[in-house]
């Protein structure tokens, strides 16, 4: 097995993540199936597509039951983006859809000066800059990091979820998956 | 605020990039993958890739180019030039690209906004707009339509475009500087971030550009001197606006 499963939920473009994961040296596959995302090393919730649409499809594969199954072993798992989001209770998006419910908390339509939120922002306390491009964000209590003063960064037990896109981060975000990965 | 972006445009056509770069520190500067790699290496925010040729022949070598440039790039990068249905940003997302940019189809079919929108978000529809004295021009700047600039970049806003790419094309390659009042312009029309285009000959205009605008477009000023990209950076940066700090490659 991969040292890596990238969860697919039908919405195209795993091809950047992968990339990334290659590039700090892990091997990598796409999977739905159950049983491959509960016995993996180290699971990555990629962040492409609509909420609604991403909870059907996991839903449907029995990847939302493998994912809770993960959790309650303690399994590391990485949500980036919407992947990190879908961990919620529930979502504001596409007129309310119920997520994962792996963390508490909820996520809201992103109140900005400009919105989408799209490009490079410091993330606090880490101090590095990390790409975004959002419409939503996350209202959570088990919030680690932020970002002008917006959740960006969740952790419950082995879930680990941030709201930017570390396989577009550049250096930055190379580091912080070589990060993630070392417990792969 | 996120901070504001520099995006260098490569033009592309049958999968090389053509027009007007140097080959200083290069092997092969018409290869976008390489060139790619250098500007993200050298501090590029994100990419542009306009394929300017996008007849069909052209079409199935553009989405290889995408898909070789996802395998080795860490930053977003959005391309342009030949979108002009829902399979074709399929295609082009799917291989790769963040975000796909609409131009003259999105003028004919202004429903294609939102149908891209719906499928794959907001932030990866940009809309360009070629704009001058007031209305929207297609076929490269040439052809003035009746559509008035603002009202066109407020409808795509409204229809769910994610941002607008606004060129002045009577500043494009003049290298005079970005048309900073039609950039505030439309910008304060709308919510969405705007990237001005058009016009930049230093470091100077970039910063100026930067004040008014979420990101900066820029060509020529890169391409004759790819190495100069990290200087480009440090100049806009010492006129007192704040790029995002680098990090040392892990």
């Amino acid at each position: 097995m991969s040292d890596v499963v990238i969860v697919d939920y039908g919405a195209g473009n795993t091809r950047s993540v992968r990339a990334a994961i290659t590039h700090v040296g892990r091997s990598s596959e796409v999977s739905a199936d159950p049983d491959v995302i509960v016995a993996a090393p180290y699971v990555v919730l990629p962040g492409v597509g609509s909420a609604q649409s991403a909870m059907a499809h996991l839903n449907e594969t029995g990847a939302a039951a493998a994912l809770r199954e993960r959790f309650h072993q303690g399994a590391a798992t990485l949500g980036i983006c919407l992947g990190m989001q879908l961990a919620l209770g529930t979502s504001e998006e596409d007129g309310g859809v119920t997520c994962l419910g792996l963390l508490e908390g909820k996520v809201v339509r992103l109140v900005a000066d400009r919105v989408p939120r799209l490009g490079w922002a410091i993330v606090e306390p880490w101090g590095d800059a990390y790409y975004f491009a959002h419409s939503f964000v996350a209202d959570a209590p088990d919030a680690v990091a932020t970002s002008d003063g917006l959740t960006v960064a969740v952790q419950r037990g082995a879930f680990f979820g941030v709201q930017f896109h570390p396989e577009k981060s550049g250096d930055a975000g190379l580091t912080f998956l070589g990060r993630c990965l070392s417990l792969a | 605020m996120p901070l504001p972006r520099l995006i260098p445009c490569l033009d592309v056509a049958n999968g090389r990039v053509v027009k007007g770069v140097s080959f200083v520190g290069l092997r092969d500067v018409g290869d976008p993958v390489e060139l790619a790699t250098f500007y993200s290496a050298g501090g590029a925010d994100e990419l542009v890739f306009l394929d300017i040729a996008a007849t069909p022949d052209d079409t199935q070598t553009m989405t290889s180019v995408v898909t070789d440039v996802a395998d080795v790039l860490e930053i977003p990068f959005t391309v342009g030039g030949g979108v002009r249905s829902v399979t074709d940003a399929s295609r082009i997302i799917e291989a790769g690209a963040d975000r796909v940019s609409l131009n003259s189809a999105a003028l004919a079919e202004p429903s294609l906004i939102g149908a891209i929108a719906e499928r794959y978000g907001s932030q990866a529809v940009v809309v360009a707009i070629d704009a001058g004295e007031g209305v929207v021009h297609t076929h490269g700047g040439r052809v003035a339509t009746t559509t008035p600039t603002l009202a066109w970049a407020v409808e795509a806003a409204e229809r769910g475009a994610g941002e607008i790419l606004l060129t002045s094309i009577r500043q494009d390659g003049q290298r005079t500087g970005f048309d900073l009042e039609l950039t505030s312009a439309v910008r304060s029309s709308i919510s969405i971030p705007v990237i001005a285009s058009g016009g930049a000959g230093s470091a100077q205009h970039v910063a100026d550009a930067l004040r008014v605008a979420d990101a900066a477009l820029v060509a020529s000023i890169v391409h004759e001197n790819p190495s100069g990209l990290p200087g480009l950076r440090r100049e806009i940066e010492s006129l007192g606006v704040h790029l995002r700090p680098l990090k040392e490659r892990p």
